[in-house]
């Protein structure tokens, strides 16, 4: 059986080969040759959805985020351990009563059309994400900046009102070319949307909509040419045909599901052909309620739900054992994280215990709790499209039915989830996630100012202590007195259970094994991009010019 | 002839009225807004970047008006900008797209119309036979199965199993250093499963008119004339029965443009197809409402004109009409 | 009305299943229907239980079609998907064939201008690609499963129209219309009375197609996400699922593929062969 696969995967190399007119037979087993890294060829990369812009400031999908990294710098960005390391800037100063920072900029950089990069480009951009023709959604953090100056051409000093911790990480935020972007008084109107210009490893090349990006090598990059002549990104709109383009060598690159990458990359041909990685993303699922509902008001529900629901069914299930269960908004293995929070084990005798307490009791034997009349039922809400929160909808289903609570799941495309339930307020219970910022100021989510209409405590929380912390937290720059701030909210948020924290899944990335040089590390493996490589006889795009 | 298609053009009229209301209505059955979209669930939005966008885009004027200014623009082809970060023209987005669609769905109908004729003709000549029962199960079959099925079995065994076809995309990344018969084989092979998977579907239905037209005609009674004439039958077949038969035949086709636009949602998306298709779903996703309004006016309007050019084709081709 | 109708309708009935395509179609369609109407005749088990033991498992004794990316059972989900995705082919046709019976009655009844309007707007909702109206209302208003049917109705009824147009146009003009209205009976008597009972035969034909061609779009919709939505299982749904893992778990794709590729073709035939039969004209050759 085995034989005959490799056969047919033999045959279909050779015919590949024959029927192709210039492709180079794709690096396979073992290199002949050198290793060394070497200039030249391209990698592929599939995505789901196309860029819609190139300038981030005034995006807000991670297609155009990625793209937009290629080109464009920030004066900040975060290295292999997710320590802030400079970008643009080759070393800042906090002002001891942190309301201060100056950046010294590195010199001797320029823009890809050859103007030299300085201050005033720095000035102009914090001057266009505060401005009102702007249409961008990160103007927040630049808001607080009081006063912004360029003493020369290699110094950036910024001043805000108050000290605020997470203004360091804000300026990663890309910076924009001022000679080429000042006539515009909107950015997004800009042709530089479309055909950007900027500072990063690599030049744009061509944008053809809904088809691909093309980006090449910039020979000028302060820290060196990348060896990667062209880095291709394929709109494929369909995951099933992004598979198959990965098997047959039409794509390079792709992050795969947890099933996947658990059964379906396993064969002895995919991994001669491919390196398969794994690591913690940024991100976790949750289950939020809806604080004000009355099911949902007393603590001991939430937390006899938590105990309901069996997280590692879901990881195993769903994940396939790729991700870990969640304690808290933070992931672990970063410096904020505390993992000595309270836990909710699977306990579906406790469940019953705690919801009995609160009242709940099955009266009339029908398998479903009641109190005062009222059946403990409710409905989820999840977003469509998104098999993983589909499967940890019906798994939690199962699991609350074992405990005499009827879920509902209702699934709704984005747009109108977000609009009609969400920012008003509609709805019983969510899954749902979020990224987990580098930053750990997270007072959008939790504290009790931001529980407006179209705000993101949508769940209502509102902890006076949380409150404290986050001011206190987002107030200094001292490591030590944020951890301990961070520490505390995430055992308040572990006792109170707003949300039942379900799990950070894993991203799983699967790259072409010509691609040489990638080395994983807490910030994932593309945080050294431009030190991949293809070693020179195993390159297969040799067509281009470099 | 020619009044005849200036009365043809003057009854589009109302028809292309009746459309942008409809698309006008559509449309706003919509809750939500793009708003939501752009500025999603992400911790650095506040209410007030959310309304600064939603004045931006104009959604805070009434209904009516905004019917109103968007009809008298659609009279120069101006459908507004894009709701889109891009902010394109509506206009230039779906002129980008459409050559694609409609360079598929015209080899499409071409394909269907080489198929489908012989299959139609030699099943109503050889009625109840063999020949008639299978290829009436085959086309059936490609009207039945759905069509991203169809084309992802196809794709892993053109594809990646045989390795003969490339899977999805219009062209190979080293398109461009290709030679002249390089290109044309690249992009023709590029082409072959979308556009046969494409008319598979259409198949049935037109093998199955043509026959039952070719039905039709051969009862009548200048069929029995020509035979009782002593023709070979084969004259009497092509010469007589199958170009009355393909009259009606060529009105068809100009209704099967609306079918193959709709389809081509679906199978755009998984041959990773830059069409008017694609384009539609993303905008009903982004609730782009300029976008959404132009294309359905657009599909209808490609529909009218296909209409229009069958009509003329038939009235062509139709001496009683060509003489009035 | 009399005794020749049961003797033209069993000569009808005979022709049809001479006709063995459309037999063969009639069998399946029955089939169908027994199955969804009595799930446990074919299996007992909850289409709905997860087991994260078994997901993706081949078929086998205890999971004789498999089971799904939940550890569900395949044929389970298949019968009970069966009979969801029948429900909304038969509503999405009902509401299609009722508001293609108004409009085509009132049309080729009253004629003139009122047929004039009413056949411009046919005209006009024929232009649309009726895939791109549904998707966007769906979208917008979101996948429940009376949405689904309703728009799926509400946009595929222009065929039954102009059917039904047609066929009152011919019939107004017979004599037992002009009997009944020497009787002194009023229009909408005479609409309903009269000419409706005549008029259904063909629209008949064209609901069967209607209902095959509901259970594709819902397919399609489920395709893009916006078909009816799990956990609740339907062909097409299932088949979306299967899509993903199509090399590796083939059971997931090939059954409900088969499922919908064999009763679509079982109503098309059946369809047909019914217009065959009714047909007195094309009798024999």
């Amino acid at each position: 059986m085995k034989i005959a696969r490799v056969l047919v995967a033999a045959l279909a190399f050779v015919l590949a080969a024959g029927c192709a007119k210039e492709k180079q037979e794709a690096g396979s087993a073992g290199p002949v040759g050198s290793d060394a890294p070497a200039h030249g060829d391209a990698i592929v990369e599939g995505s789901i959805g196309d860029v819609s812009g190139f300038l981030t400031a005034v995006t807000s999908d991670s297609a155009s985020h990625t793209a937009a990294g290629y080109v464009f710098s920030g004066l900040v960005r975060y290295d292999k351990n997710l320590k802030l390391e400079g970008e643009l800037a080759e070393s800042w100063e906090v002002s001891p009563d942190g309301k201060r920072i100056t950046f010294r900029l590195r010199k001797g950089v320029t823009w890809h059309d050859g103007a030299p990069f300085t201050s005033e480009d720095v000035l102009f951009t914090y001057r266009r994400m505060i401005d009102p023709n702007t249409p961008t959604a990160y103007a927040e953090d630049f808001k607080q900046v009081k006063r912004a100056e360029t003493p020369d051409p290699s110094t950036f000093v910024v001043e805000y009102g108050k000290p605020f911790a997470p203004a360091l990480a804000s300026w990663g935020m890309h910076v924009l070319p001022k000679h080429l972007l000042a006539v515009y008084p909107d950015i997004s109107r800009s042709p530089l949307n479309k055909k950007p210009v900027g500072t990063g490893p690599f030049r744009f090349v061509e944008w053809k909509t809904g088809e691909k990006t093309v980006f090449e090598a910039n020979p000028d990059y302060f820290e060196g040419r990348p060896y990667l002549s062209r880095v291709v990104t394929r709109v494929i709109p369909d995951p099933a045909t992004m598979f198959l383009e990965l098997k047959s060598g039409g794509i390079d690159m792709m992050g795969v599901t947890p099933l996947q990458y658990t059964r379906q990359t396993e064969t002895e041909e995919f991994r001669k052909l491919f390196h398969k990685y794994r690591y913690l993303s940024f991100g976790y699922t949750y289950l939020g309620f809806r604080l004000s509902h009355p099911l949902f008001s007393d603590q001991r529900v939430r937390q006899a739900i938590a105990h309901a629901i069996h997280k590692k069914e879901i990881i195993d299930g769903v994940l396939f054992g790729l991700g870990q269960e969640a304690t808290g908004p933070y992931k672990p293995g970063t410096w904020v994280h505390n993992p000595d929070v309270k836990r909710y084990p699977y306990d579906p005798q406790r469940a019953k215990a705690l919801l009995g307490e609160a009242g709940w009791k099955d009266a009339d034997g029908d398998g479903v709790l009641e109190k005062e009349g009222r059946k403990f039922s409710f409905t989820v809400l999840t977003n469509a499209g998104n098999e993983s929160r589909a499967k940890t909808a019906a798994i939690i289903q199962q699991n609350l039915d074992g405990v005499g609570v009827k879920m509902e799941i209702r699934t709704l495309e984005w747009a109108a989830f977000i609009n009609e339930f969400v920012d008003k307020r509609k709805f019983d219970a969510v899954i749902l996630g979020w990224s987990i910022p580098q930053d750990p100021d997270q007072y959008d989510i939790w504290s009790s100012k931001k529980t407006g209409p179209k705000e993101l405590n949508f769940v209502g929380f509102q902890n006076a202590e949380v409150d404290r912390l986050l001011e206190e937290g987002r107030r200094t720059f001292d490591l030590e007195k944020r951890k301990k701030a961070y520490s505390r909210i995430q055992e308040i948020l572990a006792e109170e259970q707003p949300y039942v924290f379900l799990y950070y899944p894993d991203a799983l990335p699967v790259v072409h094994k010509r691609i040489h040089g990638i080395e994983p590390a807490p910030a994932g493996i593309s945080y050294n991009f431009i030190k991949w490589y293809v070693p020179k006889d195993q390159q297969r795009y040799t067509t281009f010019q470099q | 002839m020619l009044r005849y298609i200036a009365r043809r053009l003057v009854l589009t009229v109302p028809l292309l009225i009746g459309i942008s209301l409809i698309s006008f209505l559509v449309i706003h059955a919509a809750p939500g807004g793009p708003v939501e979209m752009a500025t999603d669930l992400n911790p650095k939005v506040t209410a007030e970047a959310r309304e600064r966008l939603r004045a931006y885009y104009g959604l805070d004027q009434p209904i009516h008006v905004q019917y109103v200014r968007w009809l008298g623009r659609m009279a120069t082809l101006d459908f507004g900008q894009s709701f889109s970060r891009d902010g394109k023209q509506v206009s230039e987005k779906i002129g980008e797209r459409i050559p694609v669609t409609l360079a598929i769905n015209v080899l499409s109908m071409l394909l269907i119309f080489l198929v489908a004729i012989p299959i139609g003709v030699y099943s109503a000549v050889r009625k109840d036979s063999w020949f008639d029962r299978i290829s009436t199960v085959v086309v059936f079959t490609g009207f039945a199965v759905p069509t991203f099925w169809l084309a992802l079995l196809l794709m892993i065994l053109f594809g990646v199993k045989l390795g003969w076809l490339p899977i999805s995309g219009l062209v190979s990344l080293e398109y461009d250093s290709l030679g002249l018969a390089g290109k044309i084989w690249d992009r023709t092979s590029h082409l072959l499963l979308p556009v046969f998977v494409s008319a598979f579907g259409g198949l049935a239905g037109f093998s199955r008119y043509m026959r039952s037209n070719m039905l039709e005609v051969i009862r009548q009674d200048y069929i029995a004339t020509a035979r009782a004439k002593g023709l070979p039958e084969r004259k009497v077949v092509f010469r007589h029965a199958m170009r009355n038969a393909l009259l009606p035949f060529i009105t068809i086709l100009g209704l099967s443009v609306p079918g193959l636009l709709g389809g081509s949602v679906i199978f755009e998306s998984i041959f990773a197809i830059p069409g008017l298709g694609q384009l539609f779903y993303q905008s009903v996703m982004s609730r782009d409402y300029p976008l959404i309004m132009g294309a359905l006016v657009i599909g209808a309007f490609l529909t009218l004109i296909g209409n229009l050019l069958a009509d003329v084709g038939y009235a062509l081709a139709d001496p009683r009409i060509r003489t009035e | 009305m009399g005794a020749g109708t049961s003797s033209i309708f069993r000569d009808f009935l005979r022709r049809l299943f001479r006709n063995r395509l459309a037999a063969g179609g009639g069998i399946v369609i029955a089939l169908l229907f027994v199955v969804a109407a009595v799930p446990s005749l074919v299996t007992d088990r909850d289409p709905n239980r997860i087991d994260i033991l078994r997901i993706l498992a081949p078929p086998s004794a205890e999971h004789p079609l498999g089971t799904d990316e939940l550890g569900r059972d395949v044929l389970s989900r298949m019968v009970h998907g069966g009979r969801i995705s029948l429900e909304v082919g038969f509503v999405a046709t009902g509401i299609a064939t009722a508001i293609g019976l108004v409009v085509g009655l009132i049309a080729g009844f009253y004629g003139r201008w009122v047929d004039g309007v009413l056949m411009r707007f046919v005209d006009i909702m024929l232009c649309f690609p009726s895939f791109f109206l549904i998707l966007a209302v769906i979208a917008f208003l979101g996948p429940s499963i009376i949405n689904i049917m309703v728009v799926i109705g509400l946009t595929h009824w222009m065929g039954a129209a102009r059917l039904i147009r047609a066929e009152t146009l011919s019939l107004k003009e017979r004599d037992f219309v002009a009997a009944a209205r020497a009787q002194g009976a009023g229009n909408l008597r005479i609409i309903f009375r009269h000419i409706l009972p005549n008029a259904l035969a063909p629209v008949l034909v064209w609901a069967t197609l209607g209902v095959a061609g509901a259970i594709l779009v819902e397919s399609s919709l489920s395709f893009l996400g916006i078909g009816v939505q799990p956990p609740t299982p339907s062909w097409g749904n299932i088949l979306t699922a299967g899509k993903d893992n199509i090399e590796f778990a083939w059971w997931l794709s090939v059954y409900p593929g088969l499922a919908i590729l064999v009763t679509v073709l079982g109503y098309y035939l059946l369809g047909e062969g019914i217009q065959d039969a009714a047909d007195p004209r094309l009798k024999g050759r």
